[in-house]
């Protein structure tokens, strides 16, 4: 699969999915898409760069190991269940901000955060996936 | 009552446990003086229960109670009368002697910190389960005493002995305490009363129940395993493996004594039938005879103590079961004097063992000289054991032939077999408390000395108690016998139990008559021994042995069980699970006869046609894919063509998560596979295949009628009308599905999303963690490399 | 069309089943792969096929059009793709690491927790 054409096209197409994939997540909540979906693309973004350009690359454009995103997605997803706490309602009670900036609707909400969460996790754990087996693929 | 006193009953079950925590470390800083230390929380246990003794004798019962489980009655409550003081005065008494004796004797021992640990647990689980109130408090420290003393008895767990009889013990009174369990239900059931108190105050409503028989059955079931009657006495001798302080007290003093407790306690409530009389006496009478017997069959100190508790236990359990006030009065004072002679003397010989170096009563003479102080508390012990006058022994002794001498037949038999059993007791306490002492000094492995003053002081001050106990009568009638004779009576006892010796009343003579055969039996002792080890040879089997051979059949069972089950076949695992699965479809359609109707062949449209032609393309090429990548295509066909018809019926959502995933599962499935070199056809055989095909084929239709009887039902929509109407106005969200993921059921999603995190930790983990030792030259990587 | 998923359902929880029988790991993998896929199916067939319209409100209005798919199944479908993925990459890398360390691909060679020749228990105490 390490073709010069697949390995020049692999960082551009990875980065526009990654790009893609969040899209995906934040408008999630209105059209089809949200953190799952958008996870999956995003992790496949980051296999196909593995694939192509070499696990020890792509890790390296990550920075932080990806088991570290999805531990992350787990935590924030928990922590914005917390918010309802202050608002005296149970346990991941959706709170929402709604901010009017020059006629558009900017809606900031811990579903939004919780989506964050979710994609995270996904992404973080599908990569690792990817990652460990192409890892060991190279190995050899 | 006031709030003070109530926390204080509570207390005294709560402070051993708190003492047991820092018990390591007391004896870690003070070393030789950790016993008497650590004595002072029996102590002052003892002391905090004479202050009840005023009210107690007064009738007047104390409660105190926490809610624990309140949704089914069960109270962490406790309460003290009468009898409940009775013992947790002789637990906690005799405790510290047993604290300060455990200090001498083990000292020097490398886990005498965790012994100490162990004793004041089983001290609390005692205490509790003597003033527990509510009987599901009762039980939780009846069976905290079981596990303790199962500690205790292993507590030289190095030696095999000793772990057989710590496993004998638990398996027997651990059994014994789930049949009390039960009883206790049904108690519970039967009178709808979860308290002691609530089943004292409707006593007689059990008697008169229908499943009254069951309830005595399962209730006496678990006072005669802890109190070791026969057929369940074998476990106490081979407790003997403990050291000597866990057998003076557990074995001797408390323990033991926890079944007398019940059956006493359950007197009212369960008592005065028929059943009730002839169990408790004849199950009674025979381990008072066996007990003794045996007793003078042993030569070890230690065996013959133990078998005159089993005939001890076996008196007070006979006497319980007769159940006249004279009767009940004089166990009440029997269980006294054997509490303070029984404890005192197994001191005794751990005192000699301890000194000498052995326990055999054969090899032991003349240390009178040597131990001397130890010869005076074994002579004033024996005093009390043979029954001689002044001594509490002598006062529970006349009591219980008064009870024997005043009504008809079977309370003649009944006086023969006490009289045979007190003087096979009497002769038993003459042999240890004269035979080592008298006579030529013999020599042994220590050279003998007296033991230290932590030793010797438990025996001394328990036996002079023994003693000059029967020089208070007027001061036991009022403060012990009358309120406990009323706990186990349920009615005011006026007791009158004097020091006399009235030569003209029947009671005595049979007090004479034990002193005679008891003297004749310590004097023929040899001969008495040698017949009866002749017989004992000529029977050849004892319960012991047939424990061994139902611990061992168990094993056998279940190593049998587990290699019919765990065969190590998987294919046979999945099978029988699929079988089940079948039938768990089917089964309730065939009971219910509510099988679905068979519906008309369905009219689709071209599009329609072609997502199921797909999928079922898909499906067989993976069944009969001949390579790999034939497969991982197949696979991926039967995905893509789910995805299809998720698009057809409107659910974008989905086809984008599906289509993600089926890519995904294809591409590490190819990482994988492409390197190693997995065999995916099929081996199996036709017959095999055509079992497995109809097997797997049955379940899936199993399936198709679950859900044809789903689809002939009307769907409830409640769920998803609520979200379609409030998604927009309340979550601010227009993709239901994704607020319905991360808004209404976002604690599932939150669980989904873990699930994910630790399969994708797992992963990590496989891969990178590799055995470090060399790999066998046999696996592939090093295979393929050579 | 219901009735023809039903019987799709039952053919991908035939092939599901029938593949997990074998000794193959790889074909108990493909198996798994096929027995999500069945019942995620299942779960939609259940929730009812009506119509193309899917489960999202137009902008403007506050309630769905009339006739669009139901949306619980939906997402429950959509969390149990993403955990079946998990749970399949789970199981092959364990069996690729079980392939690696036991050089065997068939249950039958697996015996590595339940030995043929497992000693006795010990009639000790």
């Amino acid at each position: 699969m390490n073709t010069v054409i697949f390995r020049t096209v692999a960082p551009g197409l990875a980065a526009l999915m990654i790009m893609f994939s969040i899209y995906v997540l934040l408008r999630g909540h209105n059209e089809p898409g949200g953190g799952f979906i958008g996870g999956l693309i995003g992790a496949s973004g980051l296999a196909i760069y593995g694939i192509a350009c070499g696990v020890q690359e792509a890790r390296k454009a990550l920075v932080i190991h990806p088991i570290v995103l999805a531990g992350f997605g787990v935590f924030i997803g928990a922590l914005s269940g917390f918010f309802a706490l202050f608002a005296q309602e149970p346990f991941l009670t959706g709170l929402w901000l709604i901010f009017h900036v020059e006629g558009t609707e900017v809606a900031l909400s811990t579903p939004l955060i919780f989506d964050i969460g979710v994609y995270a996790t996904v992404v973080g754990s599908v990569a690792t996936i990817a990652l460990s087996l192409e890892d060991s693929e190279e190995e050899d | 009552m006031g709030p003070s006193l109530d926390f204080s009953i509570a207390l005294i079950a709560i402070a051993p446990f708190v003492a047991a925590l820092f018990a390591p470390w007391i004896k870690h800083f003070t070393g030789q003086l950790a016993g008497w230390i650590l004595a002072i929380v029996p102590l002052s246990i003892f002391i905090m229960l004479l202050g009840f003794i005023e009210p107690v004798s007064g009738n007047n019962v104390v409660v105190a109670a926490l809610p624990w489980i309140p949704s089914y009655g069960i109270e962490f409550s406790f309460f003290v009368d009468g009898l409940s003081l009775v013992f947790g005065l002789l637990i906690s008494g005799i405790g510290t002697f047993i604290v300060i004796y455990s200090g001498g004797y083990l000292a020097g021992h490398p886990h005498h910190g965790r012994f100490f640990s162990y004793i004041l647990m089983f001290m609390g689980s005692m205490l509790g389960l003597v003033l527990a109130d509510n009987i599901f408090t009762l039980f939780v420290f009846w069976e905290l005493t079981s596990i303790t003393s199962f500690l205790l008895i292993g507590f030289d767990h190095s030696r095999q002995a000793a772990r057989r009889a710590a496993i004998q013990a638990l398996v027997v009174t651990g059994g014994g305490g789930l049949l009390l369990l039960a009883g206790l239900i049904l108690l519970s059931t039967m009178t709808g009363q979860n308290s002691l108190t609530g089943l004292l105050a409707t006593a007689g409503l059990a008697q008169s129940h229908g499943a009254y028989i069951i309830a005595l059955l399962l209730v006496i079931g678990g006072a005669f395993a802890k109190s070791a009657q026969f057929p369940l006495h074998f476990w106490l001798p081979n407790a003997m493996e403990a050291p000597t302080p866990v057998s003076a007290f557990l074995h001797s003093a408390t323990m033991v004594k926890a079944g007398v407790y019940l059956l006493a306690r359950m007197n009212p409530v369960l008592g005065g039938t028929e059943p009730w009389f002839w169990i408790l006496t004849l199950f009674g009478g025979v381990t008072l005879l066996l007990g003794g017997a045996l007793a003078i069959r042993q030569t070890d100190l230690k065996q013959m103590l133990a078998y005159t508790t089993l005939g001890s236990l076996g008196l007070l359990v006979l006497l319980i079961g007769v159940g006249t006030k004279e009767a009940i009065l004089g166990a009440i004072l029997y269980l006294c004097a054997h509490s303070l002679f029984k404890g005192a003397m197994f001191m005794i010989a751990g005192t000699i063992d301890h000194g000498t170096g052995t326990r055999d009563i054969t090899a032991l003479g003349g240390l009178r000289e040597k131990m001397p102080i130890t010869f005076i508390a074994a002579l004033l012990s024996v005093i009390s054991m043979a029954g001689f006058p002044i001594a509490l022994g002598f006062l529970a002794k006349e009591e219980m032939y008064l009870a024997m001498t005043m009504g008809l037949w079977p309370d003649l038999l009944f006086l023969a077999v006490l009289i045979v059993g007190n003087s096979l007791m009497m002769a038993v306490g003459l042999l240890i408390a004269l035979k080592p002492f008298l006579g030529a000094l013999k020599p042994t492995p220590y050279k003998p000395h007296e033991g230290s003053l932590s030793l010797y002081s438990g025996p001394v001050v328990l036996s002079v108690l023994g003693v000059i106990a029967g020089l208070f009568t007027g001061w036991i009638n009022a403060n012990v016998l009358n309120p406990t004779g009323a706990s186990i009576y349920n009615q005011a006892v006026d007791a009158s139990v004097y020091l006399g010796f009235p030569i003209t009343e029947p009671k005595v003579w049979a007090s004479i008559a034990t002193w005679i055969l008891g003297g004749v039996l310590f004097w023929k002792a040899e001969a008495v021994r040698g017949a009866l080890r002749r017989a004992g040879n000529a029977i050849g089997w004892t319960f012991d042995i047939g424990f061994d051979a139902t611990m061992f059949g168990l094993v056998r069972l279940a190593d049998g069980v587990t290699r019919f089950l765990h065969h190590g076949k998987l294919e046979w695992y999945t099978l029988v699970m699929f079988v089940v699965l079948a039938l768990t479809l089917y089964l309730p359609m065939l009971i219910t006869g509510t099988a679905p109707s068979i519906p008309d062949f369905p009219i689709l449209t071209f599009y329609e046609w072609g997502a199921l032609l797909f999928a079922v393309i898909g499906l067989a090429a993976v069944l009969v894919a001949k390579t790999r990548l034939v497969a991982i295509v197949a696979l991926g066909i039967q995905g893509f063509a789910v995805a299809v018809i998720f698009l057809l019926f409107g659910a974008p959502d989905l086809i984008w998560t599906q289509f993600m995933v089926e890519t995904l599962s294809v591409v590490i499935l190819a990482l994988v596979m492409t390197r190693l070199h997995l065999d995916q056809r099929d081996h199996r055989e036709p017959a095999l295949a055509l079992r497995d095909g109809v097997v797997s084929l049955a379940a899936a239709t199993g399936f198709a009628f679950v859900l044809l009887s789903v689809l002939q039902t009307d769907l409830d929509l409640t769920l998803t009308r609520l979200f379609e109407a409030t998604s927009a106005p309340v979550a601010h969200g227009r993709n239901i599905v994704n607020v319905i993921l991360v808004d209404y059921r976002a604690v599932d999603t939150l669980g989904e999303i873990s699930v994910v995190m630790a399969a994708g930790l797992a992963i990590l983990a496989l891969i990178r963690l590799r055995a470090k030792p060399a790999r066998k030259p046999s696996t592939p990587r090093a295979r393929r490399n050579a | 069309m219901e009735i023809a998923l039903v019987g799709l359902v039952t053919l991908f929880f035939a092939v599901a089943l029938y593949l997990i029988l074998s000794k193959s790991i790889i074909r108990m993998l493909l198996g798994v792969v096929v027995l999500g896929n069945a019942v995620h199916l299942l779960i939609f067939t259940i929730g009812r096929l009506t119509t193309e319209i899917p489960p999202i409100i137009p902008a403007g209005t506050y309630v769905p059009l009339e006739g669009s798919a139901n949306p619980l199944p939906q997402a429950l479908i959509l969390t149990a793709i993403v955990i079946s993925f998990a749970l399949f990459a789970f199981l092959l890398v364990l069996g690729y690491r079980a392939y690696e360390e036991l050089d065997a691909d068939n249950t039958d060679n697996m015996r590595l927790a339940e030995p043929e020749d497992a000693p006795r228990p010990p009639f000790s105490y």
